[in-house]
C-alpha cells in the first residue's frame, strides 16, 4: 500500500466508527427503510417491468420492428387482432416497434443520465472541495452554461451533424445535462466539509483525494440519486422531442420519439401512431418521477414531517 | 443595487458571448460549409470562389473574429432555404414567438399560483392530494405530445379551434381590426394553453411549498389575531410574501419555455422561431439554425436579466443594497 493512504488509515476508522454516527446518513438508516412507502415499491416495480420489456423485446415482439410486412394491404391500418396497436405508413407493426423503441428510449436516457451524473458530481466535488478562486471561476462558468437553453443547443449540435449514431446522441445529451447536478453537489460538499469527521480526517493527515473519495462523496450522493431518477424521465421526453424533429434516433431505428416522426405527416388519419407511443412515454416518465419523489422523501433527512411540500 | 446590476449585466454578456462562441465552433466542426449544399448547377470552381468571397478559406481565429463582428452587427448569414437573410427571417419570427411565450407565461403563472395557493390552504385534504397527483402527471407529459393531442381533439375531431398557423390564410386580410385580433387570439389559444398547462405544473408545486413556508410565521398569526378573515390573511398577507420565491421561477423557467415553444410551434405550425428552426433542420439550412440558436440564447439571457431585476425590485433587501 502506498504511504499516503497508509497514513490516513486511522482517520478512516475514526471517521466511520466514531464520528460518523453523529451525522444524518448512518443514524437514519433504519428510519430510512421504514419510510420507503408503497408508492416507492410500486414505481420501482413498474420501472423494473419496463426494463424487462426492453431487454426481452426480441422475444415479446410479434414481428421484426423494421419489417415492412405488406406495403399495400397493411399500410396505416388501425388496431386489430393481428396488430393490436395498428401499423404505420410503411406497414410496420406498431407494437413491435414500440417494444424495440423501449430499448432505445430507456437505454439512451439511462446512459445519458449516468454520464451527466458522473461529470456533474466530479465537477461539483472539485469546485466545492477546492473552494476559493477556483470555485468562483468554476461556478461563474456553470452559471453561464445553465443559462443556455438546452434544447436550442442540442438542436444546433444534432441538426448540424445529423444523422448522428446512437453513442453520439447519448454523449451529447449527457454532456449538456450535468450543470444542475454539479450545483447540487457543490452545495452539499460545502455543508459536508464543515462536519467534524472531515476535520478529523484532515487532522489525521488524510490526503485530499482520499477525503473526497472516502468521506465527502458517499455523503453527497443522495441528491445526485434523486436528480438522476428525475433526469431519466426528463431525457426520455427530451429524446422523444428531438426524434420527433427528426434529429434524434436515426431511421429506421425505432425509439418512442422517432415513431412520431415517421407518423407526423398524417396524424389526423392515423391517431394510433400519435396516441400509443405517447402513453408509453407518459407511463414511463411518471414511474421515474414518482420513484424520484418517493426516494427524496426517504433520503432527505430534513423532511421528517409528512406535510413538507415537494 | 448598482453593483448588483453591473455584475448581472456582465453575466448576461458572458452568456451571449458563450452561446455565440459555441455556435461558431459547432459550425466550424460540422461537416461541410454553407456552400457544400446540393446544387448541381454550381461548379466546384464557383463554390471555391464563393468560399474565398465569404472568407471560408481564412484561418479559424480570423474567421471567428469575423463571425463575432457579423453577429454584433446583426448579420447572421443567408438562409438558402428561404432565399432571404437570416436576420430578416428572424425579425419576423421573433415577435410571434414572444407573443406566444408571453401569453403562455401569463396563463402559466396565473394558473400555477392559483392552484398552488388553493393546495396550500387545503393542505392534506383529498383535493390537495388529487391535485398533486394530477400535477405530477402533467409534469410527465411531453410538450409536443400534449400539443398533438390538443390539436387532434380540439381542431380535427371537435373543430372548435383553427388547426394551426397564426391567422386565417385567406380571410385574415379582409377582416376588420377587431376581427383580425380575434382571429389571431383563436389561433393563439391552443398552443399557448398547451405550453401554459405544462409550465403551470411546476409553478403550482413551487407556490404550494412557498405558501406553506410562510403560513406558520408570526405575521400571519398576528393578522389572524387581529381578527382578519382567512381570505384576507391568505390573499393580502401570506400570498404576497410567498410570491417572491415564485418570481425567481420566471427567470429559471425561460430556457425550458423556449425549448417547449420550439416543439409546440412545430406542431401548431405557429410561424415563430421554433417553427422556422424545425423547417431549417429538415432543409439543412445551417445559417438559419445557428442564427435561431444565437437569437434564442440572447432572448433567454435578456429574459433572465429582466426576471432578476423584477426580483430585485420586489425584494426590499436587494433594492437598498
Amino acid at each position: 500500500m502506498p504511504s499516503p493512504t497508509h497514513v490516513s488509515e486511522p482517520a478512516d476508522r475514526l471517521a466511520t466508527s466514531v464520528v460518523a454516527p453523529s451525522t444524518a446518513p448512518v443514524v437514519s438508516a433504519p428510519a430510512r427503510r421504514a419510510r420507503l412507502t408503497g408508492t416507492f415499491w410500486w414505481s420501482l416495480a413498474l420501472i423494473g417491468l419496463l426494463c424487462l420489456v426492453a431487454v426481452f423485446a426480441t422475444q415479446l415482439a410479434p414481428y421484426p420492428p423494421n419489417a415492412q410486412l405488406d406495403i399495400v394491404a397493411l399500410k396505416s391500418q388501425p388496431p386489430s387482432a393481428a396488430h393490436p396497436l395498428g401499423t404505420d405508413q410503411y406497414s410496420r407493426d406498431l407494437l413491435s416497434r414500440m417494444l424495440f423503441g423501449a430499448r432505445i428510449s430507456l437505454s439512451v436516457a439511462m446512459l445519458a443520465v449516468l454520464l451527466s451524473a458522473t461529470v456533474g458530481t466530479a465537477y461539483g466535488l472539485v469546485a466545492g472541495y477546492v473552494g476559493g478562486r477556483v470555485d468562483a471561476v468554476m461556478m461563474r462558468l456553470l452559471d453561464a452554461c445553465l443559462a443556455i437553453p438546452r434544447v436550442l443547443l442540442l438542436v444546433a449540435v444534432l441538426a448540424l451533424w445529423s444523422p448522428v449514431p446512437l453513442p453520439a446522441l447519448i454523449l451529447v445529451i449527457g454532456l449538456t445535462g450535468w450543470f444542475e447536478v454539479s450545483r447540487l453537489v457543490r452545495a452539499e460538499v460545502l455543508s459536508v466539509t464543515q462536519r467534524e469527521y472531515i476535520v478529523a480526517a484532515r487532522a489525521l493527515g488524510a490526503s485530499g483525494p482520499r477525503i473526497i473519495w472516502r468521506h465527502v462523496l458517499p455523503n453527497v450522493l443522495n441528491p445526485v440519486i434523486v436528480a438522476a431518477a428525475l433526469g431519466v424521465g426528463n431525457i426520455i421526453i427530451l429524446e422523444a422531442g428531438l426524434s420527433y424533429l427528426g434529429i434524434g434516433a436515426r431511421a429506421p431505428t425505432a425509439s418512442w420519439g422517432s415513431i412520431f416522426f415517421d407518423g407526423s405527416d398524417a396524424f389526423q388519419a392515423t391517431w394510433w401512431i400519435a396516441l400509443f407511443p405517447g402513453l408509453a412515454i407518459i407511463v414511463t416518465v411518471l414511474a421515474f418521477n414518482v420513484f424520484a419523489s418517493a426516494l427524496r422523501d426517504a433520503l432527505d433527512p430534513h423532511q421528517l414531517a409528512g406535510d413538507r411540500a415537494r | 443595487m448598482r453593483r448588483y446590476l453591473a455584475a448581472r449585466l456582465l453575466q448576461s454578456l458572458i452568456v451571449v458571448v458563450l452561446v455565440t462562441t459555441i455556435s461558431f465552433f459547432l459550425i466550424r466542426l460540422a461537416p461541410g460549409d454553407p456552400f457544400s449544399f446540393t446544387d448541381f448547377t454550381m461548379s466546384s470552381a464557383a463554390r471555391e470562389q464563393l468560399r474565398v468571397e465569404y472568407g471560408y478559406n481564412q484561418p479559424a481565429p480570423q474567421q471567428f473574429i469575423r463571425f463575432l463582428g457579423n453577429v454584433a452587427h446583426g448579420r447572421l448569414g443567408y438562409s438558402h432555404s428561404m432565399q432571404r437573410n437570416v436576420g430578416t427571417v428572424l425579425a419576423e419570427a421573433v415577435p410571434r414567438t414572444l407573443l406566444l411565450m408571453s401569453a403562455a407565461l401569463f396563463a402559466a403563472f396565473a394558473l400555477g399560483i392559483a392552484v398552488g395557493a388553493l393546495q396550500a390552504v387545503g393542505r392534506g385534504s383529498w383535493l390537495d392530494r388529487a391535485t398533486s397527483a394530477v400535477l405530477l402527471l402533467f409534469y410527465s407529459i411531453p410538450d409536443f405530445w400534449l400539443a398533438l393531442m390538443a390539436l387532434l381533439a380540439l381542431a380535427y375531431w371537435i373543430p372548435i379551434f383553427p388547426s394551426g398557423g397564426m391567422m386565417d390564410p385567406v380571410l385574415h386580410d379582409y377582416m376588420s381590426l377587431g376581427g383580425r385580433i380575434r382571429d389571431v387570439l383563436a389561433h393563439l389559444a391552443l398552443p399557448a394553453l398547451t405550453l401554459a398547462l405544462l409550465s403551470a405544473a411546476g409553478i403550482a408545486r413551487y407556490q404550494r411549498a412557498a405558501l406553506l413556508d410562510v403560513l406558520p410565521l408570526d405575521f400571519v398569526r398576528t393578522a389572524r389575531a387581529k381578527g382578519l378573515g382567512e381570505r384576507t390573511v391568505v390573499m393580502k398577507h401570506a400570498l404576497r410574501n410567498a410570491l417572491l420565491p415564485v418570481i425567481t421561477l420566471l427567470g429559471l423557467s425561460l430556457p425550458a419555455l423556449v425549448g417547449g415553444a420550439f416543439f409546440v410551434e412545430k406542431v401548431f405550425a405557429w410561424p415563430g422561431m421554433g417553427y422556422v428552426a424545425a423547417n431549417a433542420i429538415s432543409a439543412r439550412d445551417y445559417d438559419l439554425v445557428t442564427g435561431t440558436v444565437i437569437v434564442g440564447g440572447i432572448m433567454v439571457a435578456l429574459g433572465s436579466l429582466l426576471a432578476d431585476l423584477l426580483y430585485a425590485l420586489a425584494d426590499p433587501r436587494l433594492r437598498t443594497r
